[in-house]
């Protein structure tokens, strides 16, 4: 007799697992023990044994497949057994039952009929969109948006049928083009379970935070050589801030680690190969990001002037959205409020935005003596479901040493 | 295969056992000289004699007891109750004895003992003798419940009952003595605690047991003419419950109506819709409903009687319920 092969929960936690790869052809000879399929689930990738003997009947799903736990990913059975019977039962065939004429109701005094409403709203001014368990299951294993569908069950409940009229939704909720160059990548398991626990936890951007303490002294003394030569040769009048030289090491930083430079985009992260660099800029009654695009690819003096001028206009209110959106890191600097530290907040889909405080003069200890320094303290917000701690301190050390040692900016 | 009825089905497997085993004996009111009130133990008297076949005075509490403790010293008594209305006598015997003998030992003595005899309402047999006992005795740890509703059944489940050693109460429907069916030649066991999907279905699981699978096959089968595919399993073992093909069915169908005879507060269905809610919740594309003799006394009057009973029309309104068609 043939036997479904299901997806089993293969970690504590499983609730889907990724076929990666079938270790069995249809046909091949299975016994038990032997492995069907490999698995990746939500900690690793695990194998899937066969629970019955026989040769593999049926592969369901396809390799790369995302599978619930309990779904039918195969058959094995004997060769040439129907199994249609098993397979009948696969979500993907999953329907509705068939038509039927319409007959005269029968009489039933014990049971009140509900009268079939006409497709009504499903959902009632701030009430609930109510629909039936299996069809709550099938709208989220195709996509659907239940909001949208009509159901045709008593109180306007949607059930199985009134999916088979529905046309997916999540396609068009992110539908907006995206120009530029990146690369989707989709949830691996591990990344979905970080992303689902931590955003459990704090709020729906799961964010932590990283602060460290550069050594200014060097970019000091760069800005001061540059803007003093800006001062006697044809570019009088362009002074180089030290947010210009910090955006910059900052395009420069992520280029080196494209991992932060990223948007979470709910079912995979997309990994953005330019750097456009969001900053934000204080208006009248609140702020915006106009966004510096390919900021990695721009000299300081075109940053600083780009930054000038885009700052400008916010101001005025007039920029265009294309100006002030598509950005793929922020930097927020509140250093000429005489703040020392502070925290930004994340400036989603961006993954990551960095809070620039004010350079402090102070007492250092550099090769055994207190000597007078200046120091910039870096905070950096991180998603934690795009970021995980190692790897935004590994972007902000490599920041840090930029800043510390201004020439590697260029290098 | 034989064509036998219910009542011959279970015949058999009577006289199989008792010649099987000699500690097998049955006891009960007229079942030896008068061949039992429906006929059960014809030609049993005779062929093993007044020390296996033992008639009783009116007096269910007495040899109900008196079975209890012959299963205790290794006897394996079958105790005929004239109907399970007469039982209610018998109560005490069946649920603080019988039940609880193996645990209350701590496994020292069992009570390998089969209470049989008819339930459920037959023909304008009123109010006292026209009830469903099955949900009573599921409810008690310690008991296994058997509601044969074909005859092959009836023989298969009643052999199993016998051999089994703890207690079983093995109810039977009198309205189903002259159902005649196939029943399988030789040697025929059919375990304790497995259903049997009676027709095979797509759209609807209807979940019934003894007479109501008749009530469940027939409303299928005009289902089928209207297009609509119904799966009808009979549960056969009311305790211990087979889960496993209820909620096989239901997740292929992911609608279920349970049918049954007797009333609807606590009874048999309300264990298998807790069952398929908690088990089956995502699979289901409606309520669970069900069908089930109405919530009074069983009234006399013909078209009364009728009228509170389970029939194929009230289980097809049902189904179109849970298919959200046709009301």
């Amino acid at each position: 007799m043939a036997s479904k092969v299901l997806m089993e929960a293969l970690s504590p936690t499983m609730e889907e697992g990724r076929l990666v790869e079938w270790k069995k052809k249809e046909g091949d000879p299975v016994r038990i023990g032997d492995v069907i399929a490999e698995v990746e689930t939500d900690k690793a990738v695990m194998e899937l044994v066969a629970r019955a003997e026989g040769v593999l009947l049926k592969q369901l799903v396809p390799a790369g497949a995302t599978v619930a736990v309990a779904k039918l990913v195969g058959i094995v059975g004997q060769p040439g057994e129907d199994i249609s019977a098993l397979t009948g039962g696969a979500p993907a065939q999953a329907s509705a039952s068939k038509p039927v004429p319409a007959v005269a109701p029968a009489p039933l005094p014990s049971s009140p009929a509900a009268p079939l409403t006409t497709a009504p709203p499903p959902t009632a001014p701030g009430g609930r969109t109510k629909a039936s368990p299996l069809a709550k299951k099938v709208a989220r294993e195709r996509g659907l948006d239940l909001g949208a569908i009509a159901g045709s069950g008593p109180e306007g409940r949607i059930v199985l049928r009134d999916l088979d009229k529905a046309t997916p939704a999540t396609a068009a909720a992110s539908a907006a083009p995206v120009a530029g160059s990146f690369n989707d990548v989709p949830l691996t398991q591990i990344r979905k379970t970080i992303a689902k626990r931590l955003a459990l936890s704090i709020g729906p951007i799961p964010t932590f935070y990283l602060t460290t303490e550069v050594d200014m002294d060097r970019t000091w003394e760069a800005r001061e050589a540059l803007n003093s030569a800006g001062q006697r040769g044809s570019e009088a009048g362009t002074k180089i801030s030290f947010n210009d030289i910090v955006m910059k090491a900052t395009a420069a930083a992520l280029k080196a680690h494209p991992a932060c430079n990223a948007w979470w985009q709910d079912d995979r992260i997309r990994y953005w190969n330019d750097v456009h660099l969001s900053v934000a800029v204080a208006v009248e009654d609140g702020l915006i990001t106009p966004v510096v695009r390919n900021a990695d690819r721009k000299s300081l003096r075109e940053i600083s002037a780009e930054v000038k001028e885009l700052a400008g206009r916010a101001k005025e209110r007039r920029l265009k959205p294309e100006e002030y959106t598509g950005g793929t890191f922020s930097v927020s600097n509140l250093g000429m409020f005489d703040i020392d530290q502070f925290t930004a907040i994340i400036n989603p889909p961006e993954a990551g935005i960095l809070a620039v405080g004010s350079i402090v003069e102070q007492a250092v200890v550099k090769q055994g003596a207190v000597v007078p320094g200046r120091r910039l303290r870096l905070t950096m917000s991180c998603d934690h479901r795009v970021i995980d701690g190692a790897t935004g301190a590994a972007f902000l050390r490599t920041l840090k040493g930029m800043l510390e040692n201004p020439l590697a900016i260029v290098y | 295969m034989a064509l036998l009825t219910y009542r011959d089905a279970l015949n058999a497997a009577l006289r199989e056992e008792m010649a099987l085993d000699d500690r097998v004996f049955l006891m009960g009111e007229e079942v030896a000289e008068y061949d039992g009130a429906y006929k059960v133990s014809r030609g049993l008297l005779k062929e093993f004699g007044p020390l296996r076949v033992v008639d009783t005075p009116i007096a269910e509490l007495g040899f109900a007891g008196i079975g209890v403790g012959a299963a205790m010293v290794g006897l394996r008594p079958v105790i005929e109750f004239m109907t399970w209305n007469f039982a209610l006598l018998a109560i005490d015997q069946v649920v603080n004895s019988a039940a609880k003998m193996r645990y209350m030992s701590g496994g020292q003595v069992g009570c390998p003992i089969v209470f049989r005899g008819p339930g459920g309402a037959a023909l304008q047999l009123a109010a006292q003798h026209s009830q469903s006992f099955e949900s009573w005795y599921a409810h008690i740890p310690g008991l296994k419940v058997l509601t044969p509703g074909t005859p092959a059944d009836a023989k298969g489940l009643l052999k199993s009952a016998i051999r089994d050693d703890d207690p079983v109460v093995f109810i039977e429907g009198e309205m189903l003595y002259n159902v005649k069916g196939e029943v399988p030649e030789g040697e025929h066991l059919v375990p304790i605690g497995k259903a049997e999907v009676k027709r095979a279905g797509s759209d609807v699981t209807l979940v019934c047991h003894s007479k109501t699978v008749t009530v469940a096959l027939k409303a299928a089968e005009q289902l089928a003419d209207e297009g609509i595919s119904a799966e009808v399993v009979d549960l056969r073992t009311i305790r211990p419950l087979d889960t496993e093909t209820v909620l096989n069915s239901v997740g292929r169908t992911h609608r279920c109506v349970v049918v049954e005879e007797g009333w609807a507060f606590a009874g048999v269905g309300a264990q298998i819709v807790d069952v398929v809610q908690l088990h089956a919740f995502d699979e289901l594309d409606a309520p669970v409903l069900r069908v089930t003799g109405a919530d009074v006394p069983m009234p006399y009057n013909k078209h009364l009687e009728r009228a509170a009973k389970a029939d194929p029309a009230k289980v097809i309104a049902a189904v179109k319920r849970v298919l959200y068609t046709g009301i």
